[in-house]
């Protein structure tokens, strides 16, 4: 039994990992302009499946992944540039379709370019499972977890401490104030779509050994992140990781206790009691409306 | 022109284009597509109602569609009900849902409230998937044809003309709402709910009856839909679907009717276009949304609305800040 738990819990914080990584993206730009992007999957995607096909190309290992996080936050960063920038003023509603349709834009070049068929990465460090007693774990699992804690850390650091990202929390609090204050809230924009960009890379080629990936693989995998996000509170560094761990964990659970065929099912109910209950998600400020 | 004869001289422009399609003799494939836009458009100009009049955005409206369209084909195939009775009692019965969930979910905003009419239609499309006794799972199930007191609905001219008469029905409907004092409310509620409230509008009210009357909306044309597809899978129920509509909206232009037409017909027709692009199909469709959107930030109708009040203006400025609502006085 507590084997069973164990293996389950593993295999939770594994996915769920996946997640919080895809919500951080959220949280980024959210944070920056309010926006939530619809494209953060098929930046997910576009990382996961550039890093295959090169290593398919017979590029080191290493080599492909820091390939594939550049190809993504550049991508990110064009987004940013020719989509968002020129509407820029438009109703939020507008820029969210707009992030859909760039969604789209990317897929559809990843289809021409790749082809709809599954691409698989190897494993970073081979494919033995580790045995706790008799609870066996993927060393692939380590390095989500691993990576996935680095990233938090670096991002942590990347906000109280340095100028970046204090212009960033600065534009999300108030971004005419910001701008006065001298910052450009556009390059801060653009860097938090980048940032957002590389961070989708990063889980990507991290999960692609677990999961295989393919050009339908992005728009799941966002609406995951999405899902987490709002668990944990929409724009909130901790809520996306908490919202992201917690999806997991409840999704690999209900898929081991109760019925795999429900398991999307329960995390989506929770989703919404927690709405309900909770409006502003977990970890979410309160925010008063002004008339 | 006074306002009220503007309308009517509209809707009689389209009820025209309506009855010129048959006369130019279409194949049945253009026949088939009329009837879909035209149901599809009825969902639209619901949706629009809500989103783009009460500023409520749901991406679960396909879970409306949907469960109509799965009311008529299993009442109708597992317990032999008459088409009419089933399609009403779907009906009724989301209608019943949304005003349930109305009240705990219309108090979220925003990406909130997107997320939870998102979970909500989520959950509806995992349980059709599954209950594989009732609906065929993802195999989907068939619908037999629309009958009523032994006549019936088939034929590509019969079912166009039903579309085409939901259509313009709802549209006028639609119009009448909007220049009303509850479809003022609903827009003075997306303007500010506080300021709303303020100047005595029931804002849980007005928002709930909205809500309640996009989501019968959607039943009906989803039952509608799947008696004229005569096949039903999950896929009515999906997110895709549900981004869909609102694209629809958002294309055509929100807080306008006949935007939500121009939304509904040019989402379904780009794909047939496009089709012969092959490989290019997704990437072109993205390029054309986001470039529309970019360019027309408001919608096709909006801001082809404002072009044409201020022809010198178009140079300047791409769009309105603020797009005039249909039916608010001019």
């Amino acid at each position: 039994m507590a084997t069973d738990l164990l293996q389950f819990l593993f295999s939770g914080l594994t996915v769920g990992a996946m997640y919080a990584l895809a919500a951080l993206g959220y949280a980024l730009i959210y944070n920056a302009s309010h926006i939530v992007n619809f494209a953060q999957g098929e930046f997910i995607m576009v990382g996961a499946i550039t890093a295959a096909v090169l290593v398919e190309q017979g590029i080191a290992l290493p080599v492909a992944i820091v390939g594939a996080v550049l190809l993504t936050l550049l991508v990110g960063a064009l987004t940013e540039r020719l989509a968002i920038r020129p509407a820029q003023g438009a109703p939020l509603v507008t820029l969210l379709i707009i992030t859909m349709g760039v969604g789209l834009i990317i897929k559809g070049a990843v289809q021409l370019a790749f082809g709809k068929g599954t691409y698989s990465l190897p494993a970073f460090s081979g494919d033995t499972p580790i045995l706790l007693g008799k609870t066996a774990l993927a060393p692939q699992s380590l390095w989500v977890a691993g990576c996935t804690a680095v990233v938090v850390l670096v991002l942590a650091w990347y906000f109280t401490r340095t100028l970046g990202g204090k212009s960033m929390l600065a534009t999300s609090y108030n971004p005419l104030a910001a701008q006065l204050m001298g910052i450009d809230t556009r390059r801060v924009l653009m860097m938090s779509f980048a940032l957002a960009g590389a961070l989708g890379a990063i889980g990507g080629v991290l999960t692609a050994p677990i999961t295989f990936t393919s050009s339908e693989a992005g728009t799941v995998l966002g609406l995951k992140g999405f899902a987490a996000a709002a668990l944990g509170g929409i724009g909130s560094g901790a809520g996306a990781l908490a919202g992201g761990l917690l999806l997991g964990v409840i999704e690999a659970l209900t898929a081991g206790y109760v019925s795999s065929s429900y398991k999307d099912a329960v995390a989506f109910v929770l989703l919404l009691l927690v709405l309900i209950f909770m409006p502003r998600g977990l970890f979410g400020s309160k925010v008063t409306e002004r008339v | 022109m006074t306002p009220l004869f503007r309308t009517h001289a509209v809707l009689a422009v389209l009820a025209l284009l309506m009855l010129a399609l048959p006369l130019l003799d279409p194949s049945s494939y253009i026949f088939d597509l009329a009837t879909r836009v035209g149901f599809t458009a009825v969902v639209v100009i619901g949706l629009n109602l809500l989103f783009g009049y009460a500023g409520q955005v749901s991406l679960g409206h396909a879970a409306f569609f949907g469960l109509g369209g799965y009311a008529s084909a299993i009442l109708t195939t597992h317990f032999g009900w008459p088409s009419m009775a089933a399609l009403a009692i779907g009906a009724v019965a989301v209608g019943a849902l949304a005003f349930v969930i109305a009240r705990p979910i219309l108090r979220l905003a925003g990406y909130h409230l997107a997320m939870a009419t998102l979970s909500l239609a989520f959950i509806v499309t995992i349980v059709c998937t599954n209950e594989q006794r009732w609906t065929g799972g993802s195999d989907g199930m068939p619908v037999p044809p629309f009958t009523l007191f032994g006549w019936t609905l088939e034929g590509d001219l019969s079912w166009y003309a039903v579309a085409s008469a939901c259509l313009l029905l709802v549209t006028w409907g639609a119009l009448n709402l909007a220049r009303s004092p509850a479809g003022r409310a609903l827009q003075a509620i997306r303007g500010s709910e506080v300021a709303a409230r303020l100047s005595g509008i029931d804002v849980a009210r007005a928002k709930t009856r909205v809500f309640v009357l996009s989501a019968v909306l959607a039943s009906v044309m989803g039952s509608l839909m799947a008696h004229h597809a005569g096949f039903i899978t999950p896929a009515a129920t999906g997110l895709p679907r549900s981004v869909e509509f609102l694209m629809m909206v958002v294309l055509g232009g929100m807080a306008s009717i006949y935007g939500s037409i121009v939304g509904a017909a040019l989402v379904m027709l780009l794909p047939q276009v496009l089709h012969a692009f092959g490989a290019w199909e997704t990437l072109v469709m993205g390029l054309i949304l986001t470039g529309t959107l970019i360019f027309m930030r408001n919608g096709i109708v909006p801001t082809l609305r404002f072009w044409l009040q201020m022809p010198n203006k178009r140079v300047v400025s791409s769009a309105p800040e603020s797009a005039q609502p249909e039916g608010s006085s001019k």
